[in-house]
């Protein structure tokens, strides 16, 4: 992250309007109501890291943060969280955590799966650090309760939500790597679990077969006029 | 929470509801009223807003001037700094971009044989893809076919759509399908597996599929995943800033700039696939964005340069729905699907004004219209105008805990600042979205330049001057897979030992001299800047 030199009058703003946040230890005064993304920058640093969709799905902004009234540590996502007067502020952009290589077609979606790829897991001593943590509100703890239990359905369907922000993994005393958990879940759960669609095989099997070579030859040699007619007067809408 | 004179406002709309459930569907425009509309209120109308440009393969064709300041520019590093005959890897096939379409052609490179390398700007992922919340379509129903899948694109593309490339779109749509599905993709399905599919604006069938609201999410996560369980190198933080070209013009690779340590670096490739995405963060006519932290249109820069021809740059995508409250979030998407599960779009006064599912370009002109013409829009504190979305009627349609169940990520996001859209409506106006035209590429995502290719936002054709929801996610994944294949079987008939520099910069800048463009204007921008002027610097790496 690049940041220029801060100015002295940055700590002037004064009124109502404005609140002050602590970034690495310096004071800012920036405009309440901004997220903390946007006051950083306002304050004038350069995300290179730490920034991703802003707009709460690519995980890339989790920071964690506390206030001058409590002890407590607080995370959020940085492009979703508005500032508080006296926020400290840390960017945990990027959190060092183990992911197993595999290939999914190979493993079986059996009961032990989860626990064989990541043994950590047997190591969870229900703390809920890592529900505490998730600015998904998921129930971090439950999924991995049922991952322990060997239960991939319900570890995808409780993860879903999941960001892979890794404020989980920075909090757990057992060293678990949740979101590659429930990533792997997911991916066992769709490939191997999920019931496949049997109209997508057919429709495979009909364009194989070149079945809808002469209408889109039709179509495609089609002038402007004639597709524009078939489009305003041919075309019927399923109905909702 | 709404202030007092938004409430208001709300009351009518609550006022209105029990009518508008009664008045059905309201009736779609015809060819003529949409182009009335399309003329009048669409941003791209806006004969001021674009200028013809002054160099290179488009000389002479209007764009944005955003646009036009990026292709109209200067290199941001001086060429004489990077040492192309030194590169730092090697490789049959350079990836550059880490959103859906560069990652599936960097593994369908690698499956057909190829040494591959991906760079990206930012990390693996953070990408337009994984924001993309709606769905994805394809034409693998019953009562459905690749060929009203066709006519659907090339009517939401004005016609105007290269029809090969729209061929290939719906034709290898069910089979992207079926490869997220073994992949371990999670769609939204019934019990026996059947595909839940709905509209979106502009389909005659129901073909969108979605996994959940975190559609894109879902499928850039998985092809992540993959791509990293099969050891693919990958850089991030390494920003494409030019290409490399041989003595025939051809093109050879790339130099790159490492964000975090200011390293400047070549790669030498055989194939080159550029996947860098659209340009939402140049902030077109001053619209807020929906788009990615990099979505600042570098791949046209990179492609323009060395001569690849551009296609349809006068048209961009505003999304009718984007967030106008609270202004934390301005700019970011209401996905179509909101309206997909019947929300009402509506006016101050609490009256629909038109049909939610036309395509997105009348919609959005439609709610420009009713906020600036007719002057039927909500303000809000700051001085924004917008229309509502009235989702507390999803409840009421589909039953109660529908909004929470469909749209987890909406409801999540708006809850964070105190507004529950199952039991309040959200205010919308329209945001910068989408790139609909890009680098001209043909059916295998070959460009104008030789052995180089581009995939996805960055690519253009497919969708004529205006994409359908559903079909972006949808072509990413058709053309990253089709380059990728196609770039490694190419890569095996080169071989990498001819001269490789930056010729082609030579007889642009050239041409950027006779332009008499100031030579401050650099490019590409790599972030956009959101630092206050004042504390305002620029890159360690670029020269001055
Ligand atoms: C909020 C939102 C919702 C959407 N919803 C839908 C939807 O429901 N359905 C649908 O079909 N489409 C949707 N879209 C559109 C669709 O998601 C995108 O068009 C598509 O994902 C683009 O994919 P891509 O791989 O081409 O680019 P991206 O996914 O944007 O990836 C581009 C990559 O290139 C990298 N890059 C950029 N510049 C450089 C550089 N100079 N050097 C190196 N790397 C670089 C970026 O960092 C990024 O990793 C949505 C888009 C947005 C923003
Ligand atoms: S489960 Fe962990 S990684 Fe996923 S969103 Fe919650 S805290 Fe972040
Ligand atoms: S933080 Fe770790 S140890 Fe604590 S409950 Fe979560 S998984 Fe278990
Ligand atoms: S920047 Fe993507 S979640 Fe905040």
């Amino acid at each position: 992250m690049a940041r220029k030199k801060r100015k002295s009058e940055e700590l002037s703003p004064s009124g109502n309007n404005f609140v002050t946040i602590y970034v690495m230890g310096e004071a800012y005064r920036v405009p309440k109501d901004l997220t903390i993304m946007k006051a950083m920058e306002y304050a004038g640093y350069r995300f290179i890291r730490g920034c991703g969709c802003r707009g709460g799905f690519c995980g890339a902004c989790g920071t964690v943060y506390r206030t001058r009234d409590s002890y407590k540590l607080k995370v959020g996502l940085a492009c979703q969280t508005v500032v508080e007067d006296g926020m400290y502020l840390t960017q945990i952009p990027f959190y060092p955590a183990n992911k197993k290589d595999y290939d999914i077609k190979e493993l079986q979606a059996d009961t032990q799966v989860l626990v064989k790829l990541y043994p950590e897991l047997m190591r969870c001593i229900a703390c809920n650090s890592c529900t505490k943590i998730c600015p998904q509100d998921i129930d971090v703890m439950g999924y991995i309760q049922a991952a322990i239990r060997g239960d991939i359905a319900k570890v995808a369907d409780m993860s879903f939500d999941c960001i892979m922000c890794g404020l989980c993994a920075s909090r757990c005393p057992a060293e678990i790597v949740h979101y590659n958990v429930g990533l792997l879940a997911r991916r066992l759960y769709g490939a191997k679990i999920a019931p496949r669609a049997q109209h997508l095989a057919q429709r495979l099997e009909e364009i194989k077969a070149g079945r809808f070579e002469p209408g889109l030859d039709r179509l495609t040699k089609m002038s402007e006029a004639e597709l524009s007619r078939l489009y305003y007067e041919e075309r019927d809408i399923e109905p909702e | 929470m709404y202030p007092e004179s938004m409430q208001e406002s709300i009351r009518r709309l609550e006022a209105t509801r029990e009518e508008r459930i009664k008045q059905g569907k309201i009736p779609l425009l015809d060819a003529e009223a949409k182009k009335a509309l399309l003329k009048s209120f669409h941003p791209d109308y806006i004969e001021t807003s674009m200028r013809a440009l002054a160099v290179g393969p488009n000389k002479g064709e209007r764009t944005p001037h955003e646009i036009a300041d990026c292709l109209e520019a200067w290199p941001i590093v001086d060429p004489k700094r990077f040492d192309p005959d030194n590169p730092k890897f090697t490789v049959d096939v350079l990836v550059i971009g880490g959103g859906g379409a560069g990652v599936a052609a960097a593994l369908m490179a690698q499956e057909h044989g190829a040494s591959v390398i991906l760079t990206t700007k930012l990390r693996l992922g953070d990408a337009n893809t994984m924001m993309a919340q709606g769905g994805i379509q394809a034409a693998d129903k019953e009562n459905d076919s690749p060929e009203r899948h066709y006519l659907d694109v090339l009517g939401g593309g004005h016609f105007k759509n290269i029809p090969e490339l729209a061929r290939a779109l719906v034709t290898d749509a069910p089979g992207v399908i079926a490869w997220l599905e073994e992949l371990g993709v999670m769609f939204d399905k019934t019990q026996d597996g059947t595909m839940i599919t709905i509209h979106g604006g502009g389909t005659s069938r129901k073909r969108m599929h979605a996994c959940r609201d975190y559609t894109g999410a879902e499928i850039m996560r998985t092809l992540r995943d993959e791509f990293k369980s099969r050891g693919i190198p990958a850089l991030e933080f390494c920003a494409a800033v030019e290409l490399l070209t041989d003595d025939e013009g051809a093109c050879a690779g790339a130099a790159f700039v490492n964000l975090d340590t200011n390293e400047l670096f070549t790669i030498r490739a055989k194939t080159t696939i550029l996947a860098t995405g659209g340009c939402g963060r140049l902030h077109i006519q001053g619209f807020p964005c929906t788009n990615h932290y990099g979505a600042t249109a570098d791949g046209l820069v990179l492609a323009y340069r060395a001569g690849a021809k551009l296609i349809f740059m006068d048209t961009i995508q505003y999304h009718p729905t984007g967030v106008a409250y609270p202004e934390q979030i301005v700019g970011q998407l209401i996905t179509e699907k909101v309206r997909g599960l019947g929300a009402h779009l509506v006016n101050a006064f609490g009256n629909r004004f038109i049909y939610e599912l036309e395509s997105r370009d009348i919609t959005a002109s439609a709610i420009i219209r009713e906020c600036t013409e007719r002057k039927n829009g909500v303000v809000t504190p700051t001085g924004r105008v917008g229309v509502w979305l009235d989702t507390p009627l999803i409840e009421l349609l589909k039953g109660e805990g529908a909004v929470k169940k469909n749209l987890p990520a909406m409801y999540h996001q708006f809850a964070r600042f105190g507004i529950y859209m199952d039991k309040e409506p959200i205010l919308t106006y329209p945001t910068q979205h989408y790139q609909n035209g890009g680098i001209l590429i043909n059916e295998v995502g070959e460009t104008g330049v030789k052995n180089l290719y581009a995939a996805g936002e960055v690519a253009g054709g497919i969708h004529g001057r205006n994409r359908l929801m559903g079909n972006s996610l949808l072509d990413i994944l058709v053309f990253g897979r089709r380059a990728g294949r196609s770039a490694a079987e190419k890569a095996q008939m080169l071989s990498v030992d001819k001269g490789a520099g930056f010729k082609h910069l030579i007889k642009f800048q050239a041409e950027l001299r006779a332009a008499k463009v100031p030579k401050e204007r650099r490019s590409p921008i790599l972030l956009p800047e959101y630092r206050r002027p004042e504390l305002q610097t620029p890159f360690a790496f670029v020269n001055r």
